[in-house]
Order: C-alpha cells, then sequence, then structure tokens
C-alpha cells in the first residue's frame, strides 16, 4: 500500500540517534500552537509513496545510517498504522534502527483491531519518541485542540510493552515553562520504567513564516524563541520530578 | 646503500633502525619508530607568554598589513633565493623557531623567475615599484618562464587562453604543488643529502640524451640548493649539516627546509606536507630524556605554526580574485592509518590542531586531516570539537586515497595527494567543460565574443536540442578540447622545468619521481544538468542576428545533478571519465602520469564570468559551481543524497581530487552542545 507522504530527507541528524532516513508523513488530528509543520496537517497535497522505495533509497545510502537508521514523523505517523507496518516490516528485514517520532493521539485502547496492527508495529519498533505536549489536561487541549488522557496512557503502554522511549517536550515561554507543570510532567515520565531520553527542546519561530504562506493564523505571534540558558533550567525542573518519582 | 651513515651519529640514539639509516627513506623512519596515541586532549599544554607576546606582533603586522591596503612591504632591489636575505625577527629573544623569507617578517619577496610582468605589476599594483636594473636584467638578458611559455604558443592556445576555455593556466606565476620531503634535512641533516645527491649524479645513465643531460644539470641545480640551505641557517646560527638532535631542532630543520622553498617559489600551492607524526618521534624521545616539557614542546608547535601563518607572497588583484584571497596552501596533512593497520594519530597531531586554540583560528597552514573510519575515537572528538569551535579544519578521505598512495602521502593545495618525496605534481588549471558545451553547439564559435576558438565542427542545425546528437558533438569537441590543453600544459611544465626550477623541493626528493600531470575541469555539475535538460526535458535553442546559439528555452521537468538520481548522476561519471580518457591519448611532458581533479573552489566564479547561457538554465555570467559540487540550489532532497551524487564521481579518473563544498548550519548537524551534550541517555539509578 501508498503512505501518504509530505516529504522525505535524506540527512535528519535530529530526530533520533545517528544519521537517519527522516519520513514526514501527512496528516495530524493536533493543531499544536507552535507546530513548525503546518503543512503537514491535512492529507491534500500528499504524495503518494511505496514503502519498498523508501526502504530502496534507504539502502542507496546505507552507510551513512551506519549509526542511524529511519524515523518516520510528520505529521502524526500513526494515523498511517498499516503504511507504517508495512514499512517497519521491509525495514526489519533489512535489519534497519527504527523510530516512530509520534504524539501518541491516535492511540485507541477500545479499538481492538487497532490495537492489534500497533502491537505489531511495535514489536517492529526499536525506538518511540513521544512528545508530551502539555501534562495538564487543560492546558493541553488549549494548546493542541486535543485531550491529553490516550496520550499519557499510550505512555504508559509503552512503558508496560517495554519500548525504548524518549520523552520530547518543547519549552514554549509564557506557555509550557511553568515550574508547577513542568514538574508534574518530570513525575510522571518518572513512572516510565522503558524512558531512556529526555529531550527538552527550545521554541523557535522559524515556523512562522510557513503559517503566513499558508493562510493559516499564527497563535503564538509575538511569543519570542526560547532562552537557550534558561532552557537548562526548565530541563532540571522535569529532572527533578524524575527523580522524586523515582525515589518513591 | 650507505651503511656508514649511522656510524657516530649520536642525533640517532635511541631510534629504531631498519632501512632509513642506510637510505633517505623517511617513511621507513617514522613506521619503525612513532608511537600512537589513543588518549585524549587533556595532556595538551596552552600558551607560554611569548607566544601571547608573539602572537600579538603579528596580529598587530596584520592589522597594519590591512590599513596599508594589503600589503606592509615588497622587496623591490633584491631577487630572492635561499640566500639573498639576511636573518628576520620578530622578536629574536622569544622566538624558539626562526626564520622568514625575507630579512623582516610581512615584507614580500620579489621574484621574478616564473615572469617578469606578473612581479612588475604585483608590485606596481601594490603602489611599489621594482628595480629599472632588475626589469631590463630580466626582459633582456635572463629569460623567464612566462617568455619562454609564450616564445612557443600556437594561435589555438592563446586564442583558448583568451576565450577561457582553457584557464588559469599557470603560464606567468609558479606553478606549486610540489612538496619537497622538508623533514628530510631534520633526520639527515644536509651533509648525507648531499652525499645522497652526488650518489645519484653517478647513477645516471652515461649515453648523454636530452633527459639525462636534464636530470644532471637538475641534480647539481638541487645540490647547489642543498648547500645555499646550510648557509641560509647558519646565518640564523644554525649547523643544519648534521640531523637533528631533539624536537626543536627537528622543528627548526624542518622549517628551514620549507623556508628555502617559499623563498625561491612563489607557487599557485606551497604545502608542507606530513610532517607532524615524524616530529612526534622526537618529541616523544625528549619526554622520555626530560629534555623538554610539553608545555616547551606546545610552544616550538605554536612558533612553527606561527612562522606559517607568516609566509606571503606578491601577487596582483587579479591572482587573488582567481584565488579569492591571498592564499599560500601550506597545507599539512594529520592523522591517517597506516597500511600495516596502526593509525598514525599521535600527540604531535593534537598540539598541530591545538594551535588553533593556542593562537586562534586562521586559514593558514591549511590543518587536513586524513579521515578513515579506523580512526581512534579521541581523535575523532577532537577534531569535531576544534571543528566546531574554529571552522579551520579540512578532511579527506584516508581509506580512499591510502589504497592508491599508501600512507606517507600528503596533501598539496586543497585536494592534490602525493607521496612525500617521490611523487610531484605539474599544476595544470583546468578546462572549462561548461564552454567546451556550447563551443559543441556552436561549431567552435565562442559564444561570448563571436570569434571562432574551436575547431569549425558541424554546429547544431535544428531547433530543439537532440541528446544523441549533442552528445556526439560534445564528445568531438571535448577531444579537441582536452588536446589542446595538454598540449598548452607542455609547454607551460617544459618552460618552468627550464627557467623556473624548483631546485629547493626537488633537492628534497627522491631521483626518479613520479610526476602527476593533473588537469582539471570546471562546471561538471552544469554540462551533467545540461545534458539531462537535453534528454529528459525539451530544450529549444535560441540564435542571435548570426545565427550563433545564445540561449535556450527549456519545456519540462529534468533531473538535477545533486539529487543521487542516477539518471543524471551517471552522465556526469560518464564525462569525467571521457574527458580522462581523452587526457590519457595525449603526449605527456616528461612522461607524467594523467589525473584530473574537479576541485574548483573559489576560481567558479571567474569562470562564470567568462560563460554564456548554459541549457541547465544557468544564465550567462552566472558562477559555476564550485568542484563537483551541484548548482546552487538544485539539490533538494537533503545533504546524503547530494553527496551521493558526488560520491559516484570515479576517483581513478579524477585522482588529482574532486572536491564537495559543504555549508550547512550548526543546527542541521544536531542540537547544541549545551542543551543536548554527548550521550543522551539520562541516568534514572541517581
Amino acid at each position: 500500500m501508498d503512505g501518504q507522504i509530505h516529504s522525505l530527507e535524506s540527512f535528519g541528524t535530529v530526530d533520533g540517534p545517528g544519521t537517519r532516513y527522516v519520513v514526514f508523513v501527512k496528516g495530524c488530528p493536533m493543531r499544536c500552537a507552535y507546530c513548525h509543520n503546518p503543512d503537514t496537517w491535512d492529507m491534500a497535497g500528499a504524495t503518494p509513496t511505496k514503502a519498498s522505495y523508501i526502504i530502496e533509497q534507504y539502502e542507496r545510502n546505507a552507510p551513512f545510517y551506519k549509526n542511524g537508521g529511519i524515523t518516520v514523523t510528520g505529521g502524526e505517523p500513526l494515523m498511517q498504522i498499516d503504511f507504517l507496518l508495512e514499512l517497519f516490516t521491509l525495514a526489519k528485514e533489512k535489519n534497519i534502527h527504527t523510530c516512530i517520532d509520534t504524539s501518541g493521539i491516535c492511540f485507541d485502547p477500545d479499538n481492538a483491531s487497532w490495537m492489534e496492527t500497533l502491537d505489531k508495529v511495535l514489536a517492529l519498533t526499536d525506538l518511540v519518541m513521544l512528545d508530551i505536549k502539555h501534562i495538564d489536561p487543560e492546558k493541553h487541549k488549549e494548546l493542541t485542540g486535543q485531550p491529553n488522557d490516550k496520550i499519557l496512557a499510550f505512555a504508559k503502554y509503552l512503558s508496560g510493552k517495554n519500548i525504548d522511549t524518549w520523552i520530547r517536550h518543547v519549552v514554549v515561554p509564557g506557555i509550557t515553562d511553568d515550574d508547577t507543570y513542568l514538574y508534574k510532567l518530570g513525575y510522571f515520565i518518572g513512572g516510565l520504567s522503558s524512558l531512556k531520553a529526555l529531550d527538552v527542546l527550545p521554541y523557535h519561530t522559524m515556523g512562522e513564516s510557513k503559517y503566513e504562506k499558508l493562510g493559516i493564523p499564527y497563535r503564538l505571534k509575538g511569543v519570542p524563541p526560547m532562552d537557550k540558558d534558561k532552557l537548562i533550567e526548565k530541563k532540571q525542573v522535569i529532572l527533578d520530578g524524575i527523580k522524586a518519582r523515582r525515589a518513591e | 646503500m650507505r651503511p656508514e651513515w649511522k656510524n657516530n651519529r649520536p642525533e640517532w640514539d635511541g631510534f629504531t633502525f631498519n632501512k632509513w639509516d642506510a637510505e633517505v627513506d623517511v617513511r621507513d623512519f617514522i613506521q619503525k619508530n612513532y608511537t600512537p596515541y589513543d588518549g585524549d586532549e587533556s595532556f595538551l599544554a596552552g600558551p607560554t607568554q611569548n607566544t601571547k607576546d608573539l602572537w600579538k606582533m603579528v596580529l598587530d603586522l596584520q592589522k597594519k598589513e590591512r590599513e596599508n591596503g594589503g600589503v606592509l612591504d615588497m622587496d623591490t632591489k633584491v631577487v630572492s633565493t635561499i640566500t639573498s636575505h639576511g636573518p628576520g625577527y620578530l622578536d629574536k629573544s622569544k622566538e624558539t623557531i626562526v626564520g622568514f623569507q625575507t630579512d623582516k617578517p610581512f615584507k614580500r619577496s620579489l621574484q621574478p623567475y616564473g615572469g617578469i610582468r606578473m612581479a612588475e605589476k604585483a608590485c606596481s599594483d601594490n603602489g611599489y615599484e621594482v628595480d629599472p636594473e632588475i626589469s631590463e636584467f630580466f626582459s633582456t638578458h635572463r629569460k623567464t618562464h612566462n617568455a619562454g611559455v609564450f616564445d612557443a604558443y600556437n594561435a589555438e592556445m592563446r586564442a583558448c587562453r583568451t576565450a577561457h576555455i582553457i584557464t588559469g593556466l599557470p603560464d606567468a606565476y609558479g606553478r606549486g604543488r610540489i612538496i619537497g620531503d622538508y623533514r628530510r634535512v631534520a633526520l639527515y641533516g644536509i651533509d648525507i643529502l648531499i652525499q645522497d645527491k652526488e650518489d645519484q649524479k653517478n647513477s645516471t645513465g652515461r649515453v648523454m640524451t636530452d633527459d639525462v643531460i636534464r636530470l644532471r644539470e637538475e641534480l647539481s641545480e638541487q645540490i647547489t640548493a642543498l648547500k645555499m640551505m646550510k648557509e641560509m641557517a647558519a646565518s640564523y646560527g644554525f649547523d643544519i649539516s648534521k640531523p637533528a638532535k631533539n624536537v626543536k631542532e627537528a622543528i627548526q630543520w624542518t622549517y628551514f627546509g620549507y623556508l628555502c622553498s617559499v623563498k625561491e617559489q612563489n607557487g599557485a600551492a606551497m604545502s608542507l606536507g606530513r610532517t607532524s607524526t615524524f616530529l612526534d618521534v622526537y618529541a616523544q624521545r625528549d619526554l622520555k630524556a626530560g629534555t623538554f616539557t610539553e608545555e616547551e614542546i606546545q610552544e616550538f608547535v605554536d612558533h612553527f605554526i606561527m612562522k606559517l601563518r607568516c609566509v606571503k607572497f606578491a601577487r596582483t588583484p587579479e591572482y587573488n580574485q582567481i584565488f579569492a584571497g591571498d592564499p599560500v596552501w601550506v597545507t599539512e596533512s594529520l592523522g591517517g592509518v597506516g597500511v600495516d593497520g596502526r593509525h598514525m594519530v599521535t600527540k604531535m597531531s593534537f598540539r598541530f590542531l591545538h594551535t588553533l586554540e593556542n593562537l586562534g583560528a586562521a586559514p593558514e597552514p591549511n590543518l587536513t586531516v586524513l579521515w578513515s573510519t579506523r580512526l581512534p575515537e579521541n581523535w575523532k572528538r577532537y577534531c569535531a570539537k576544534i571543528s566546531i569551535t574554529t571552522s579551520s579544519i579540512q578532511y579527506e578521505n584516508d581509506d580512499l586515497m591510502r589504497v592508491t598512495h599508501g600512507d606517507d602521502y600528503g596533501i598539496a593545495c586543497c585536494v592534490s595527494s602525493m607521496r612525500i618525496g617521490k611523487e610531484m605534481q605539474f599544476f595544470g588549471a583546468r578546462a572549462n567543460l561548461a564552454k567546451c558545451l556550447l563551443y559543441a553547439l556552436n561549431g567552435g564559435i565562442d559564444e561570448v565574443t563571436k570569434k571562432q576558438v574551436g575547431p569549425k565542427y558541424r554546429p547544431v542545425t535544428g531547433d530543439v536540442l537532440d541528446y544523441d546528437d549533442v552528445m556526439d558533438k560534445f564528445m568531438d569537441m571535448m577531444e579537441w578540447q582536452a588536446d589542446v590543453y595538454v598540449n598548452t600544459l607542455n609547454i607551460i611544465h617544459y618552460m618552468h622545468d627550464k627557467y623556473c626550477y624548483e631546485r629547493a623541493e626537488m633537492a628534497l626528493h627522491d631521483r626518479d619521481v613520479r610526476r602527476y600531470f593533473a588537469t582539471g575541469v570546471a562546471g561538471l555539475s552544469i554540462v551533467a544538468d545540461s545534458l539531462s535538460a537535453i534528454k529528459y526535458a525539451k530544450v529549444e535553442v535560441i540564435r542571435d542576428e548570426d545565427g550563433i546559439i545564445v540561449d535556450f528555452k527549456t519545456t519540462g521537468d529534468f533531473p538535477k545533478y545533486g539529487n543521487d538520481d542516477d539518471r543524471v548522476d551517471l552522465i556526469a561519471k560518464d564525462i569525467v571519465h571521457k574527458f580522462m580518457t581523452a587526457v590519457r591519448r595525449h603526449h605527456t611532458y616528461r612522461d607524467g602520469f594523467p589525473t584530473t581533479s574537479i576541485l574548483t573552489i573559489t576560481s567558479n566564479v571567474t569562470y562564470g564570468k567568462a560563460t554564456g547561457n548554459t541549457p541547465d538554465g544557468r544564465r550567462k555570467g552566472q558562477p559555476f559551481a564550485p568542484g563537483a559540487n551541484p548548482m546552487h540550489g538544485r539539490d533538494t532532497h537533503g545533504a546524503v543524497a547530494s553527496l551521493s551524487s558526488v560520491s559516484k564521481l570515479p576517483f581513478n579518473d579524477a585522482q588529482d581530487g574532486i572536491s564537495n563544498t559543504f555549508t550547512i548550519i550548526p543546527g542541521a548537524l544536531g542540537k547544541e552542545d549545551k542543551v543536548f551534550a554527548g550521550d543522551i541517555n539520562i541516568d534514572l539509578n541517581k
């Protein structure tokens, strides 16, 4: 089957370990205020692409990815879970390191057939990078247009399945930089036994021009980029939360 | 074989003998004596007060030079030779490594043997005037390389030169690109080297053919140069007739060797070679014996590098335009892996890179890391660290070059590899392939000057370009281009040997050297994209009132080089192979081994200016992409795809090097080290 692809990047260095081949899929149910890929939100203009084509492209330049692999991001990869299954099945035949960069929003424990597919995908997945936008349900909804209960449930599910997980969190000045919530976030992810890394990302404004081009109003107009030094302090707050949970 | 060399030779105490002690073989010395270093950079020492003081003096001189319009002082009276100038110093009491090209720092020497007009112009453009007596002497009594070349050029060669279909030719300036094995001065001392050269002279053929006569004359020139080196060193108070006895002397002797070559040659690239691991053998011995401390050794290295940063030549603004600045290309090759599998990184490799921290970043010397996947991890990390903080390191693929050149080669200029002391190069600038394609379309008529420069082959007659027809014509025109190009170079190198012979550098070579006959191409990505456009899209020609094709109308999309797309990448590969095949068919001066390069790093701007519209959509006058790069903005599939296209070019057909200039914003290479350093796994047990 075809994946609905936004673009393919042959030299990804920030989406998982090593140098990676990055697949950007189209479509996402979230509408995060700071999203820097608003051009992946809807399905319009997607390029139908075969999983085998992607693996072929990867294999051509495999020496570059010796310490890396494939990352599927987007967009929301789990929206195209059947395609993901096909892609990762082929990837694992070639022993390629696989990574999903997801918001977890599609997690649907009540849907037995979806869960069956998910389990198959996870069995072929080396790493999940789960982006938790906000720990507080209300604030999460405000920021992304969606509740966070399924996302947190997904995090626990990964932990239960012992799937290596990196938690990503974007710190936006005045929006996701409140120490109380950061500590809470840390406290929550401290409970995940499969947590391997914490990736705290500074908010930047490079996505803003895309909004102008797409004619979508930018909700964070005027919000400054996150200060790098402050970010280190914020990361520490999350780490403190993790440690507190671990100490229990 | 001279087994007696090691008799009564205290300078060699503690070294392991093998072959090098009875014949000149620096590689053998290194292999038998060096100590690979796997540790990290924590042993390194910072700059001494003397180093800081001296470097401040250099910075002040640099500032004055800039304020003075780019040149601080020029010699207009004394023709530079190895011994022409007395000693020069920054501050004698503080310098541990000494020697300048003239009698004071930042005074550029007068070197008219390449061409008196170039020397005169370099002076007059900077507000100086060459002594009229010298001008008269080199115009009337002593012929120069430049004069010789123009005596022999034919009309076609002159026309090609003017039209820039072959361009940047070293016919009015020094060709450079020859690396003397300066380490020999330190390891053997001059007296042994002279003895060796005398032996060589006695070993030439007895039938006096042109070749034998030339060789004998050259060997005599080399011996003269060696004697002058001794004299020059003596003026600084050093006796280099004997081998160096410690690391300080080894650096000083090596530098004297290099200094002699830049006193006599204003070459297009005057590279240093591969000295660090050699010098480390001395440093290890001295550290062990307690002769010097780490701080002292680093100071010698800092002062050595400082001297290399002060090498200057008198050049014209036009020359600087071709090379984008005033480069010397003091390339020093570091690291790499030996053929026995041991890596060749030593503490001295670290010390060399460390100068970028002690003295600050600088483009010279051009510190070049010979990269292998098998280099030690600590070294890789240190290289990365210094690259990030100084942006001053060049990397080259040792795994690729070791196959051809072994483990004692160095880089001349930016990518030209050669075995030190055993191989040299005849530098040959480049052929403008993009223009050649246009000549193919127009039957040899230049699209800019409208003159008949190439042969009157049949031009393209239709309105839409047909791939097979164009390829056919292009191949014919390329044959012609390679023909006139190689013949032009034959004249250039004949005359350079005759009138501007590199006696100092060649004195530090073996008798029988392999001579690479280097050619080069410019505009490869333009030609590949143009041919791809012709093949996969529709290209209509637009003719001017004289019927000359001056522009193109391209309808439809076509694969572009730089996207890992074989449809066009293989065209690029094929062009390189065909060009090299055409070059190989020719007679080359002194049986030079033909190579080609794809490496225009800066001159691509100048070549672009002289070339009309091309079928790929590039406009007249627009710069070419540098080296083997894809054209600006046409690689749209990310860096790996772009690099992958370049990597398809065959090294066998471009042995003089393939360069790809790669610029990337730091953020695209990974997250900032402050936020995201090293191993990101968080330790959850704490």
